[in-house]
């Protein structure tokens, strides 16, 4: 065989190594749409600017809150109200309450997950402080507010739903822009 | 390529090998390549040897008595890497660089010089790697399987070291596997068509293939993690917008056809051993490539069954576990063909079919136990047990690992131009064998009971099955010894091989004298009939 020919075909296959280099890559946005689509990994949508629809009196489901934080994280971090009942398409508030009991200043980002994980795209925020980061300073307080609204095709099979927030401690990540944060 | 050239240019000028050592280092000689690549993993093979010995000797006894926690997950972690990265896949490799010419009846490697740089790219990466045993904070400690976050967030600082060791090792197997691909499709003797190759070469065309598509996944996992550790980003982290399973979802992808990668030349060896010593053609031929080929494309979408625990909708897996089962189909009708070369055939049993046949055996109760940890409700079970442990060994040692032996002592008589102690070859044959089924047929019943994999000690009712394990470990690792032995004694001296060495023996590399002369089919080979065996 002809040199020529060797190198043109190693390099080509060099093109295909590259190729699955970038591919490696292409996984992490492709995953991302995955996830959005069937909601498997538990994550919320986006901000959504629903108005009120028709509300579903004649059902109800109880929505739990649950307040985490991530290892290494000092605040303390937990819901005003544990539960609630809500009817499906009727918009509700809660808070959470939040305190940086160290003695630096420090930030905060919220990450969410819904079980049971398919319920989770039915699960609509207005509004959320896991939308944003927290800066706290020393011995700060704040009360978070969230507004949501269970979408009323939730399957029937969902009577209960709980939503955990995990708190992370993005302190020293406070420059760089961080994607995708709900 | 300069090589190639400037040989058929000098025709009448034959030389051998330069002298000393800078021989080895500058060699584009694919026989002194794969000499290389052979010994090297030897070492490895020892290296991580000992480290198994290590694990086994603190799992003798439930509770701790010879090394810390620490240390312990360290060594099953660098045990895990150093044997598939430093052991089965460059002795694959090494196979490759000395029979694939001899094979196709080429001269030499398609890219000489690039083969030169993949090997000595090795040697660096895996000192890399052991050198971070010798750092503060120790070795890797994340599993060989390196999940995010205990290898971001929570990993010790040399984790940059096994980056870079990551990405020096998979440039090497990149540019190895351009080469054979290369060098199969361009430079086979001509007239020598795709279905004439033997299954070995077939079976490393296609591998090289799974190498190309997944090892620079691989690169760019490790990357993602060097992102994460050292500049800011989030891939891996929750916090800042990333997933940890995502890192799950692109290690398998890489990880699945990686194990096959360590498997299908695995095929090609014993494809080529067992009709030799049965003295029949191999049956199914055709088959046999069609099996190859589905099972590294279904390789690709099966990747999700190493996390049926990590949280997947139930259609997914579902999906995914059917896809697994259905792996069984093409690896049967290889075992069913190797079988059937064997049926009524004129038997005998050197060495390097006592190898094969255990392989074939032990390869398929492997095989067994892995459609057993398909099932998803059964893998729930048996996830991070003992019992995964048992499955990946059965199949990766008398499976990959006896293949390699296997083709040592059959292609050894080639390469030396002696032949190998027979006595003792059966010696290391059955010391082995027996080593290898003691240390890892009780595990399926210490993991069925959920002994967990990795925990350096156990609770007391699987101390008997434990010890027995350890027993087992050490007679298989210092047989290793006496393999070590016979290659050495077999490179000095013994009875000279013919050149077709095994009576049923067929295909080209039996047809040029042996030892093989340092430059062979420098003319193409004419007579093709012999082409595979």
């Amino acid at each position: 065989m002809k040199q020529g020919n060797t190198t043109s075909f190693a390099l080509k296959l060099a093109a295909v190594a590259i190729g699955m280099f970038g591919f490696g890559f292409a996984m992490v946005p492709l995953y991302d749409v995955i996830c959005d689509i069937t909601g498997l990994n538990g994550k919320t949508g986006d901000q959504v600017a629903t108005t009120e629809d028709v509300v579903a009196t004649d059902r109800e489901i109880k929505v739990q809150f649950i307040a985490n934080n991530n290892a290494g994280m000092s605040w303390e971090f937990r819901p005003t109200v544990r539960t609630m009942t809500v009817h499906p398409g009727a918009s509700y508030r809660t808070d959470f309450f939040a305190r940086n009991p160290s003695s630096k200043s420090m930030t905060a980002q919220a990450v969410p997950s819904v079980t049971p994980y398919y319920a989770s795209r039915y699960l609509h925020k207005t509004e959320c402080f896991c939308f944003e980061q927290q800066q706290l300073a020393t011995g700060e307080s704040i009360e978070m507010p969230l507004h949501f609204i269970v979408d009323r095709d939730v399957p029937d099979d969902v009577h209960t739903l709980t939503l955990a927030y995990t708190l992370f401690d993005v302190t020293e990540q406070e420059d760089v822009a961080l994607a995708r944060l709900h | 390529m300069s090589a190639v050239i400037e040989h058929d240019n000098h025709e009448d000028h034959h030389h051998g090998p330069d002298k000393g050592l800078m021989r080895w280092v500058l060699t584009t000689n694919h026989k002194d390549i794969g000499t290389l690549y052979l010994w090297f993993s030897f070492i490895m093979f020892l290296t991580g040897g000992v480290f198994a010995l290590v694990i086994r000797a603190e799992l003798f006894q439930p509770g701790l008595q010879i090394v810390e926690p620490e240390f312990f997950i360290q060594m099953t972690t660098m045990h895990g890497l150093i044997m598939v990265f430093g052991a089965v896949m460059p002795a694959f490799v090494g196979l490759a660089n000395w029979l694939v010419p001899m094979m196709v009846g080429a001269p030499d490697m398609a890219l000489p010089r690039m083969n030169n740089f993949s090997f000595w790219i090795l040697p660096f990466a895996f000192s890399m790697l052991l050198a971070t045993f010798f750092m503060e904070g120790g070795a890797p400690n994340f599993g060989w399987t390196f999940y995010a976050p205990l290898s971001t967030e929570y990993a010790p600082p040399t984790v940059t070291y096994f980056i870079f060791g990551v990405h020096l090792m998979g440039a090497s197997s990149i540019m190895g596997s351009i080469n054979i691909i290369v060098t199969i499709l361009n430079m086979r003797a001509p007239g020598l068509k795709l279905m004439q190759m033997p299954l070995f070469v077939w079976t490393w065309l296609i591998t090289a293939y799974l190498l190309l598509a997944v090892m620079p996944v691989l690169a760019g996992v490790v990357t993602m993690m060097l992102m994460d550790i050292h500049f800011a980003t989030a891939f891996f982290d929750a916090g800042g917008g990333g997933d940890p399973v995502l890192f799950q979802h692109v290690f398998w992808f890489f990880g699945h056809p990686e194990v096959y990668i360590m498997i299908l030349p695995a095929f090609g060896i014993v494809s080529a051993i067992i009709p030799t010593f049965a003295r029949k053609r191999l049956f199914g031929y055709a088959s046999m490539v069609y099996a190859t080929s589905a099972i590294a494309f279904l390789s690709f979408i099966v990747w999700a069954h190493h996390m049926f625990t990590a949280g997947i909708p139930i259609t997914g897996e579902m999906y995914f576990m059917y896809a697994t089962m259905l792996i069984a189909i093409p690896t049967g009708v290889k075992v069913f063909n190797w079988v059937a070369t064997m049926w009524k055939g004129s038997m005998t049993f050197e060495t390097p079919m006592l190898f094969s046949v255990a392989f074939v055996i032990l390869f398929t109760i492997g095989g067994l136990s892995g459609l057993m940890l398909s099932i998803v409700p059964a893998d729930f079970q048996y996830h991070d047990t003992y019992f995964v442990v048992a499955h990946f060994h059965y199949v990766l040692v008398p499976g990959a690992v006896f293949s390699i032996m296997a083709a040592v002592y059959y292609w050894l008589p080639k390469w030396t131009g002696n032949m190998y102690n027979e006595a003792l070859g059966k010696t290391h044959f059955w010391l082995s064998f027996i080593g290898i089924n003691v240390t890892f047929f009780p595990q399926h019943f210490t993991g069925l009971a959920g002994m967990p994999r990795r925990i350096p000690d156990y609770a007391l009712q699987f101390a008997d099955y434990n010890m027995i394990s350890s027993c087992g470990a050490f007679l298989f690792g210092f047989s290793q010894i006496l393999f070590l032995f016979i290659i050495l004694q077999t490179i000095r001296g013994g009875k000279k091989a013919t050149d077709q060495v095994w009576e049923g023996a067929h295909g080209l590399e039996w047809t040029i004298p042996s030892p093989a002369p340092y430059h062979s089919f420098s003319t193409p080979p004419k007579n093709l009939e012999e082409a595979h065996g």
